[in-house]
């Protein structure tokens, strides 16, 4: 076994919980199964930490990370909570990151959960008060709420029209409802080789088509699933690993890249978000830190909030030739059995988008190919994995994670 | 009648148009209130007339919206001659068989009602180029 680099940093340990409804567990119960999990996983327990970075949306006010501490140890290290959208659980991956490659601490856990199982349509709505008079507010003096008069913010809406801007870019000439249909399939086809993801039913194209139209062209289960969910990750340093247990290192998955990036100003991104070129600066920023390119990657878990928005990431975290994301998935590629699986755990669509668990349970995922223990859905002799998420307003988060080295 | 725009930056005299604020130093085109530029942090702006003629380079049917909002509506993204307008798509059904990438279209009014004081709030979207003009 070789020795892990002084300077690198390792994920130890780490865990997700089922994912789905979880009616009689809180927030905080949610947070301290993965994080306790994650602790024994990577053969450490609370009083190792150095320092906590805990992810929480909707959990209502208060810190969660100091509630967490409160179950499951409360050791007087500095707590981080962190929110970030939909990219909440990558920033508290990384923000224990920065503070190991910082010297503050040599090990640290990331946590991050959720609870949206029922929540219906996240943002969008009506303005509440009407006193019978056009009265204008905000920063667009508008007289009315402006969603649905003037286009739309709520998430489906926003990422259809994501999906849709590529094909217009790149002059698609087919049946857009379709293509992003079956790319819903392929993941849905995927989750039934998971048993910790919300849903784990195979749909053909005319039960994704037919299903309620929530966005054209996203039907329901063409959109993320809400659900309950945590995940949790040890970090490690490097030159703390060295002196562990052979088991600890055997097992340790080498993090050699972790980028967080906003969306850098680009001509209409203040009236559709720009999604695209935050991703592809993480990913470049991602390639050059781990030394590697796309063409060396095994797998790659992206932010398929949507099946609009999975075609629009194969082009940004460069899995194809510029432009030719289409192509890309009409290869086969992308699924299991192709030349680099995408969202084998069943992305979001399917396994479930507990938002603050996201960015952590994508990581976990592909851990858990490159210690060789995915069981059923294992990419066989997987290296090199790369997980991606992305938080709307926007902040982009990009780890490529690497095998033990035997 | 005294009539108000459902949104500052929808202007109705001489001839409805939607006007942007230019960042004087980039040239960054942005609506609503700014406190500086995000493009170069400039702090001058200037108003600026947008196109009125587009071409829509994404669309959504929405079917499912918060209480109170009328579905199906179709929601756009138009490029007006180099600046990026948000609007619903008006006087086209909402069905992918009548919305396609690529159409041409152009700014549209129409009224959203009077409130109790008579004022009459006046809303916008785009339409398809090749409808006939309304009376």
């Amino acid at each position: 076994m070789s020795a892990p680099a002084a300077d690198g940093i390792y994920i130890l340990g780490i865990n997700m919980t089922k994912f789905g409804k979880h009616p009689d567990l809180d927030t905080v119960d949610l947070g301290s199964q993965a994080a306790l999990a994650a602790l024994a996983d990577g053969g450490v327990t609370v009083g190792d930490l150095g320092v906590i970075a805990a992810g929480n949306l909707l959990g209502g006010p208060g810190g969660f990370g100091q509630m967490l501490q409160k179950q499951i140890g409360q050791t007087g290290i500095p707590v981080y909570n962190v929110q970030n959208a939909c990219a909440t659980g990558a920033t508290a991956l990384r923000t224990v990151i920065m503070a190991i490659k910082a010297g503050e601490c040599d090990l640290g856990l990331a946590v991050g959960v959720e609870k949206l199982s029922g929540a219906g349509l996240l943002a969008g709505g009506s303005r509440k008060d009407d006193d019978g008079t056009w009265r204008p507010q905000g920063r667009y003096g508008a007289i009315a709420g402006t969603d649905g008069r003037i286009g739309t913010v709520t998430m489906p809406g926003t990422f259809a029209q994501i999906g849709m801007q590529y094909l217009h870019r790149h002059a698609y000439d087919g049946a857009p409802f379709e293509l992003f249909a079956r790319i819903s399939q392929k993941n849905h086809a995927h989750s039934t080789r998971n048993p910790l993801a919300t849903y784990t039913k195979e749909l053909t194209l005319e039960q994704i088509m037919g299903d309620h139209m929530v966005a054209y062209p996203n039907t329901r289960p063409m959109c993320s699933a809400n659900c309950d969910g945590a995940a949790a990750a040890v970090v490690v340093s490097g030159e703390r690993l060295a002196s562990m247990s052979d088991e600890q290192r055997r097992r340790a998955v080498k993090v050699s890249a972790s980028v967080l990036t906003s969306d850098p100003w680009t001509e209409g991104c203040q009236v559709l978000p720009d999604v695209n070129t935050l991703t592809r600066d993480a990913a470049r920023q991602a390639y050059e830190q781990a030394g590697v390119g796309p063409e060396d990657l095994d797998l790659v878990e992206l932010h398929d909030c949507f099946a609009t928005a999975e075609l629009v990431h194969y082009d940004n975290l460069m899995l194809c030739e510029p432009g030719g994301a289409v192509d890309f998935f009409e290869s086969g590629a992308p699924f299991r059995d192709g030349s680099l699986p995408v969202n084998v755990s069943g992305g979001l669509q399917s396994k479930g988008h507990p938002v603050s668990a996201t960015g952590i349970a994508n990581v976990w995922e592909i851990c858990h190919h490159l210690r060789g223990e995915a069981g059923d859905r294992q990419i066989e002799g997987a290296r090199i994995g790369l997980a991606h998420v992305i938080g709307l307003g926007s902040a982009c988060g990009v780890h490529i994670l690497e095998a033990p080295a035997a | 009648m005294t009539r108000i725009p459902i949104v500052d930056y929808l202007v109705l005299e001489p001839e409805p148009h939607l006007r942007a604020h230019r960042c004087e130093a980039c040239g960054a085109r942005f609506f609503g209130r700014r406190n500086a530029c995000a493009a170069c942090g400039g702090t001058s702006f200037a108003d600026a007339a947008v196109a009125t003629d587009g071409e829509v380079t994404a669309f959504t049917i929405v079917s499912f919206a918060a209480p109170g909002i009328e579905v199906p509506f179709v929601a756009a993204i138009v490029d007006c001659d180099g600046t990026t307008v948000q609007a619903n798509l008006v006087n086209t059904p909402a069905d992918p068989d009548h919305v396609h990438l690529g159409m041409a279209v152009r700014l549209a009014t129409y009224s959203m009602g009077e409130d109790a004081e008579g004022v009459e709030g006046i809303g916008f979207g785009f339409e398809p180029a090749d409808a006939a003009v309304a009376a």
